[in-house]
């Protein structure tokens, strides 16, 4: 590599990290992303002009068919289905990043050289790392479209089965890392170190794609947040351990962003559900049989109408929201901003509260709200809204549940300790909702008896029309 | 120093960097932080311009086209949806 070749790569690796500091607010974010994609575009040009490439049909082929499929996914995807893009996207970064350690472990078993202890440790750790985060972003992608069952699915001696796939993998990559180990392995299998790398290579692939199948079924559709975005950081990983592979700095520089977002998000998903990641990935949280012990509407209620919910909020003058993803699902996000606009109207302040985990994503929810035309400067946090909800005269609740349930303050509940949102706190409340069913953590929410709350039963997108014919009468 | 040492010096202290300019990211534009980390991730291509540029034998060049394909996808739409969600974001 030249050091014109590296010095393109430290402008571009500058770029990158100035990109994302953008992204520090929404007002610049969009030149940041702008940013980043010039940063991947030095570095683009400069590996094209760098290395010697000597077939440019199929080198031209293949990033015009790819930039074809990607950039009409980019255009087509609904905001509701952004998560199961991400996914997607996650799975093909992550199998990039196999394949290119595959083809370089091809090339060096071709030419007849054994692999040396680091090239070995990293081929082996890139593939692994691709091919898991391949094969789980396609489950998870399976799970959030639709196509796999939402459900967490366990089955008898899972956690074995992962253990001994483990264990598998840690010796077939130690087998074709090391030749010393090879050589000890390879006559169980009644074969010399020489016979064994193009098989237990594939068998290394083979046990990483089932691996990253495996991990991802068990884990309910609630915990997709922190599922996607830990596949995210996988993703950063494995192009990171390609660097390695190749001696190439911009990679691993890259990928060391990505894995570094990632767990950020994870960690702050976990953080929003108070949850461990152990727990997330082992714990099938939201199964059948915790739903069964619930018993609901056996407390009385106080129900409204259209009308008398647009009288409340007419009247009100300060109105906080807390869309949840039931608001996403019903695809009432521009009912809810045509209710909005006419109480700004009317006088009545309006701000949105959203709850980290409000959505299928980190961030999901705002970008619906944004997507609904919500001005980013009324989307308030956790912590700056929970500050106004006892100054607040009216809080609409949309399809929310868990994250608005005050038993998370009792201890000895199952979500004790999660950070909810204090709409309790507000004068009254207001409910949409289908009916009193429980949410993800299968709980009843308490929520809905208290004094001050008034359920507003139904489709959120039929009340939320309604909502909008009753306040511009009011 | 080793190259692979080297490397791990470097991937070391890009974490730390990128802990830090992202842990400024509101949560607000977390969707978009993730979409366009995903793009970045792409960076994959790089590598997989290298292996399939100078591939001379069929399987190496076969892994590294497929390689090549699924990490634009990636980049191209990663930024490209980044930039769509960005564009909503508006102040009223």
């Amino acid at each position: 590599m030249g050091s014109i070749a590296q010095i393109a790569y430290l402008i571009s690796a500058v770029l990158f990290v100035s990109g994302i500091k953008k992204l520090s607010s929404p007002a610049t974010a969009r030149s940041g992303n702008a940013r980043a994609s010039l940063a991947m575009l030095v570095a683009i040009v400069t590996v094209l002009l760098d290395s010697r490439i000597l077939d440019w049909t199929t080198v031209a082929a293949a990033v015009i068919a790819g930039a074809v499929v990607g950039g009409v996914l980019a255009r087509t995807i609904q905001m509701t289905a952004m998560p199961q893009l991400v996914a997607v996207f996650n799975g093909f970064g992550g199998g990039a990043s196999a394949a290119v350690a595959a083809a370089e472990f091809v090339r060096v078993e071709g030419s007849g050289a054994s692999l040396g202890l680091g090239d070995g440790v990293t081929i082996v750790l890139s593939t692994l790392i691709g091919a898991v985060t391949f094969s789980g972003s396609l489950i998870a992608f399976g799970k959030l479209q639709g196509i796999v069952t939402g459900r967490p699915v366990t089955f008898p001696l899972q956690k074995t089965l992962n253990a001994l796939l483990f264990a598998g993998i840690i010796v077939v990559g130690a087998s074709l890392a090391d030749a010393g180990i090879g050589g000890a392995v390879a006559p169980l299998f009644g074969a010399t170190a020489l016979d064994i790398g193009s098989p237990f290579f594939v068998a290394l692939v083979v046990a990483a794609l089932v691996l990253g199948a495996l991990l991802v079924i068990p884990i309910g559709g609630a915990d997709m947040p922190v599922v996607v975005s830990l596949l995210n950081s996988y993703s950063g990983l494995a192009a990171a351990a390609t660097g390695f592979v190749l001696g190439n700095w911009i990679l691993i520089i890259a990928g060391a962003l990505v894995g570094a977002s990632g767990l950020i998000l994870t960690q702050l998903m976990c953080k929003a559900m108070n949850r461990s990641l152990g727990n997330v990935a082992f714990g099938a949280f939201g199964t059948e049989g915790q739903k069964a012990r619930v018993k609901t509407g056996e407390r009385p209620v106080r129900d409204v109408d259209a009308e008398q919910a647009a009288m409340i909020l007419a009247y009100a003058g300060s109105v906080a929201v807390v869309p949840g993803y039931g608001l996403a699902v019903a695809q009432a996000q521009h009912e809810l901003k045509k209710v909005c606009d006419l109480l700004e109207e009317r006088g009545v302040t309006v701000r949105f509260g959203v709850h980290p985990v409000a959505g299928r994503m980190p961030g999901h929810m705002n970008v619906l709200l944004a997507e609904a035309d919500v001005s980013y400067d009324k989307l308030l946090d956790l912590d700056d809204i929970n500050a106004e909800f006892d100054s607040t005269d009216v809080v609409l609740v949309v399809g929310a549940n868990d994250v608005v349930n005050p038993a998370a303050r009792d201890p000895d509940s199952v979500i004790a300790g999660m950070p909810i949102l204090d709409v309790d706190k507000a004068r009254t409340v207001i409910v949409m909702k289908r009916s009193l069913s429980p949410g993800f953590a299968g709980i009843d929410n308490d929520l809905f008896y208290m004094e001050n709350t008034l359920m507003f039963f139904g489709d959120a997108k039929d009340q939320m029309s309604e909502l909008v014919r009753e306040v511009r009468e009011a | 120093m080793g190259e692979l040492l080297i490397g791990l010096y470097i991937f070391v202290l890009a974490t730390l960097a990128g802990r830090e300019v992202i842990s400024k990211v509101p949560p607000t534009l977390h969707t978009p932080l993730m979409s366009g980390a995903n793009a970045i991730s792409g960076i994959a291509i790089i590598g997989a311009l290298v292996v399939t540029g100078g591939a001379t034998s069929l399987w190496v060049k076969v892994l590294g086209t497929a390689g090549i394909v699924m990490a634009t996808i990636n980049v191209v739409g990663g930024f490209m949806v980044t930039d769509r969600m960005l564009q909503m974001f508006r102040k009223r």
